[in-house]
């Protein structure tokens, strides 16, 4: 018979928590903290080098002081709220002079211009950005909306003697409010027609920046509407390039020779407009929006060109293209600025004198075309061929080819590299005052330390400038990831 | 029944031009060759008109007049009696100076921190991510100028390191010191560094007017004949290692052979250092190395070096992890690893963005002209230009130069870039 067991065990013994070493934070430090001699030194080197800049620089920013009127004064201030000795940003530098870091010497009544210029550029970017997706757009719209709609209340409130009775005002305020309103509306409702208004922009852009009369930027726009009538009335007849040819022949007749005194004579009969604002008076970061953006949207169809130009069967076209890409990257972008500011003048017939600024955007655009034509290349070289071929089987001939097969594919792979491009440009613009310009780093920087009741201020105005830069270009670095991730098609 | 009826015969019409993709290349290329032209006729006709107005030629013989203008900073000799020409090639050579340690201290950071931020220690790898984004996120002459501000506006003035009698007797001490075992001074104008200084020099020689260092020379030459002598002991080594097994002890045969003869040379010459020393109211002796200098290797260096960390890292995350765990599986501890299996293939990864870097810093020491400091954009495109407003000449020539420079490092990427491609098939 069989024998009885005294016990047998019918159910699970509940599992053991794991040693106290081996389990939550201690594990963790374990690992990444201490999991070595060698890695318990850098740990404590890197702790302690943490807590010697935070022990240095933050009873600094704590103290800081943002009314004042002079860096002695802070420094009274600082001294008798912590003692004797203690030390403390004077952020009032930035309190008092932040107009000039945001808009140089532009006309302080004129503020909401350049507001709700760049309050817009978030709305006409949001269907270049993230294309085809409602939500997003109609929140970017709406979100930049109210920050123009808040920021140019500031702006009122922050001047109010100049402001107040201008055209400015309450007028403005009410305008930002029903134009916002709507693209709202246009972007909930029909999110693609919002790239009617990114195709407008740069007219408009140009428009509430220099004002002037209403006409110049209307003429230039006509141009382009000249370019497509000509083109639908003689396809039929020439085929698809000629008509091109001949499209952009007579919208360059009409800009070169007629566009001038045509809107001359409707100026005279008609002056719409509003007050002109000379290039002299832009500066600090509506400087290096203007350039940087402007220069960021020209130069990467230019870049493509030229990349293309470079792969190209045709040795004169390549020719000409490695001859400038190479040119252009073996100089410093100084050294073009210089060109921009020095040479132009011999280069252009005799008395055409045209602003600075637009020299200046027009040559960072060559130098940044130069760098993302490389960047490109490197993407059209890791397609493989195959790409290619399959294209040229199915019968698309090479516009066809380029467009809908090599591009999107070659873009996504330079995407990284373009986005640094970009940043890389951004953070050029503040050369331009080697030639006189006032960006917010040297131009402005230098006239606020040079005012005598500034005089000895270093780390709060490179602070201020250096955090504005950042967040411009972290946030596109951080794009560019949305981006890739967004596009990703493979499955690894 | 003929099936092969009559080929009609091919007539050549005007729009095949066009449309026909025999001839459309031609077409296209001879309409840009004719635009192209036109473009340059068009800048060359401006400029010929242009300087007629002005009065103008294009005459480089500004060159070989005397600049009459001062330079603090000079590698070969140079007084404002010198001639324009001489200006440039001190411009150049300050500019390749910060070049040349701006590149060798970049490498050092970006490899260092490269590296560190792969790290499996979570402070370390989070600092220098932090290091990296913030500098490769802010435009790098808002660096220059914040270091050279910091420099020249904390820095004390040279009366601080004055110890007097009173202050002696008092048992204070100078508001200020000389730090670095008392060697390096640096006040609000300028740092002052010992300079290396012999008793018996072996004298100058000139070559068109540059003098050359004989004893320089002397020991350059010897330090290369060691180098040579040491690496025939290594592979004569290797050679013993591969017959036998066993590798014979060479480690202090090495140091000896790369030490001792430059010991002493340099003591048979009557080497010493030469300390800056507080005379009247600045340093005397030593040499002085101005702000503008320093702030702008600093600067460029810490800025380039967040991009090679950069380069660094994508280099070594590019090597596949079954490498790793190859080696591992090997036997190969995780140093060895890193030093034998991981960096000489990442190295073909690394070394063209690193290069590309080098490229760009060597463009980007034109930012010092912020500071002032005369590199070539300095002298020739800044003081010789205003000064003889030869506008046109000045440009072409520095475009010139920067154009060479950048062929010269390129080349030697391309030269690196054959030597290490993979050999397959």
């Amino acid at each position: 018979m069989p024998t009885k067991a005294a016990f047998v065990r019918k159910d699970m013994l509940a599992p053991q928590e794991p040693p106290v070493s081996e389990r939550g934070a201690i594990k963790w430090a374990r690992e990444n903290l201490f999991s070595g001699p060698l890695n318990t030194f850098l740990t404590i080197v890197g702790v302690l080098a943490v807590f010697l800049i935070v022990k240095s620089a933050l009873p600094w920013l704590l103290n800081g002081v943002w009314n004042a009127n002079s860096m002695a004064e802070c420094r009274e201030i600082v001294a008798a709220r912590h003692g004797e000795g203690a030390t403390g940003a004077c952020w009032a530098m930035v309190r008092e002079r932040w107009h000039q870091y945001l808009f140089g010497f532009y006309p302080q009544e004129l503020f909401w211009r350049p507001t709700m210029a760049f309050g817009l550029m978030f709305v006409a970017l949001a269907p270049v950005l993230y294309f085809g997706n409602r939500t997003i757009n109609m929140r970017m719209t709406a979100v930049a909306g109210v920050l123009t709609i808040l920021a140019l209340a500031g702006v009122s409130a922050s001047f109010p003697q100049t402001i107040a009775g201008s055209e400015a005002g309450g007028l403005a305020l009410l305008a930002a409010v029903i134009v916002f309103a709507g693209l709202t509306a246009v972007a909930w409702m029909a999110p693609r027609r919002l790239l009617i208004l990114t195709l407008l922009y740069p007219a408009i852009g140009f428009y509430l920046l220099w004002g002037g009369s209403i006409w110049g930027p209307v003429g230039a726009l006509a141009g382009f509407a000249i370019l497509a009538v000509v083109y639908n009335l003689t396809k039929a007849q020439l085929g698809v390039v000629v008509a091109t040819g001949a499209g952009v022949v007579v919208a360059a007749i009409w800009w070169l020779v007629v566009q001038s005194h045509v809107t001359g004579a409707l100026h005279s009969i008609l002056p719409l407009g509003t007050a002109h604002v000379d290039s002299d008076e832009f500066g600090g970061f509506l400087l290096a929006f203007v350039i940087g953006v402007t220069a960021i949207a020209a130069s990467l169809p230019m870049g493509i060109l030229l990349a293309l130009g470079r792969r190209s069967d045709m040795p004169l076209i390549k020719a000409l293209s490695v001859g400038f890409i190479e040119f252009i990257r073996g100089v410093p972008l100084i050294t073009m600025l210089f060109t921009a500011s020095l040479l132009l003048q011999y280069f252009l017939p005799p008395r055409s004198n045209f602003d600075l600024i637009l020299r200046v955007i027009i040559l960072v655009t060559f130098f940044s075309a130069a760098y993302i034509a490389e960047v490109i290349r490197g993407g059209l070289a890791a397609l493989p061929r195959g790409q290619y071929e399959a294209a040229d089987a199915l019968g698309l001939d090479y516009w066809q080819a380029q467009r809908l097969i090599v591009m999107p594919q070659a873009l996504k792979i330079s995407i990284p590299g373009i986005v640094s491009s970009f940043i890389g440009l951004f953070k050029d613009t503040t050369l331009v005052a080697l030639v006189g310009l006032h960006d917010p780093l040297q131009g402005v920087t230098k006239v606020v330390r040079a005012a005598i009741e500034w005089k000895g201020i270093y780390w709060e105005p490179y602070i201020f400038v250096g955090l504005i830069f950042f967040a411009c270009c972290f946030s596109m670095s951080r794009y560019s990831m949305y981006l890739e991730r967004k596009l990703k098609r493979d499955h690894r | 029944m003929a099936y092969v009826a009559s080929v009609p015969k091919e007539s050549f019409r005007l729009s095949m031009l066009v449309y026909d993709t025999r001839y459309r290349s031609y077409t296209i290329q001879i309409a840009v060759l004719i635009l192209f032209l036109a473009f340059l006729g068009w800048l060359l006709n401006n400029t010929i008109v242009n300087l007629a107005a002005k009065d103008k030629d294009i005459n480089f013989s500004f060159l070989f007049q005397r600049a009459g203008y001062d330079i603090d900073q000079q590698l070969i000799p140079y007084t404002n009696d010198s001639t324009h020409g001489r200006a440039l090639f001190v411009g150049l050579f300050n500019t390749l100076i910060v070049a040349f340690f701006g590149c060798i201290l970049a490498t050092f950071i970006g490899v260092f921190v490269g590296v560190l931020r792969l790290s499996k220690n979570w402070v370390v790898s989070r600092l220098m991510t932090a290091y990296v984004e913030t500098f490769r996120n802010i435009p790098l002459l808002l660096w220059i100028i914040l270091v050279f501000v910091i420099f020249s506006e904390t820095a004390p003035a040279p009366r601080d390191f004055r110890a007097t009698d009173e202050m002696v007797a008092a048992g204070q001490t100078p508001a200020a010191s000389k730090i670095f075992f008392d060697s390096i001074a640096v006040t609000n104008r300028g740092t002052n560094i010992p300079r290396p200084f012999l008793d018996h020099p072996l004298g100058h020689v000139s070559v068109l007017d540059v003098p050359i260092n004989l004893s320089v020379v002397a020991a350059l030459a010897l330090i290369a004949v060691c180098v040579w002598i040491n690496r025939r002991l290594l592979a004569h080594a290797k050679a013993v290692q591969e017959e036998t097994g066993i590798r014979p002890v060479v480690w202090w045969k090495s140091l000896l052979i790369l030490f001792v003869p430059i010991i002493v040379f340099l003591y048979a010459l009557g080497f010493h250092l030469e300390y800056p020393e507080l005379k009247g109211f600045n340093f005397q002796g030593g040499i002085n190395v101005a702000h503008s200098f320093t702030a702008l290797l600093i600067a460029i260096s810490l800025y380039t070096g967040a991009f090679i960390a950069e380069a660094v890292r994508g280099g070594i995350l590019a090597i596949s992890r079954g490498q790793t765990e190859a080696s591992y599986a090997l036997g190969l501890r995780p140093g060895k690893t890193m030093r034998l299996i991981i960096l000489p293939q990442a190295l073909r990864v690394i070394v063209p963005p690193l290069i590309s870097q080098y490229l760009n810093l060597t463009k980007n020491t034109t930012l010092g002209m912020a500071i002032s400091y005369l590199d070539l954009k300095g002298t020739l495109g800044g003081i010789t230009l205003n000064q003889t407003g030869r506008e046109l000449e000045c440009m072409l020539l520095m475009m010139a130069i920067y154009l060479v420079l950048s062929l010269i490092i390129s080349s030697g990427m391309n030269v690196f870039n054959t030597a290490m491609k993979l050999k397959e098939r």
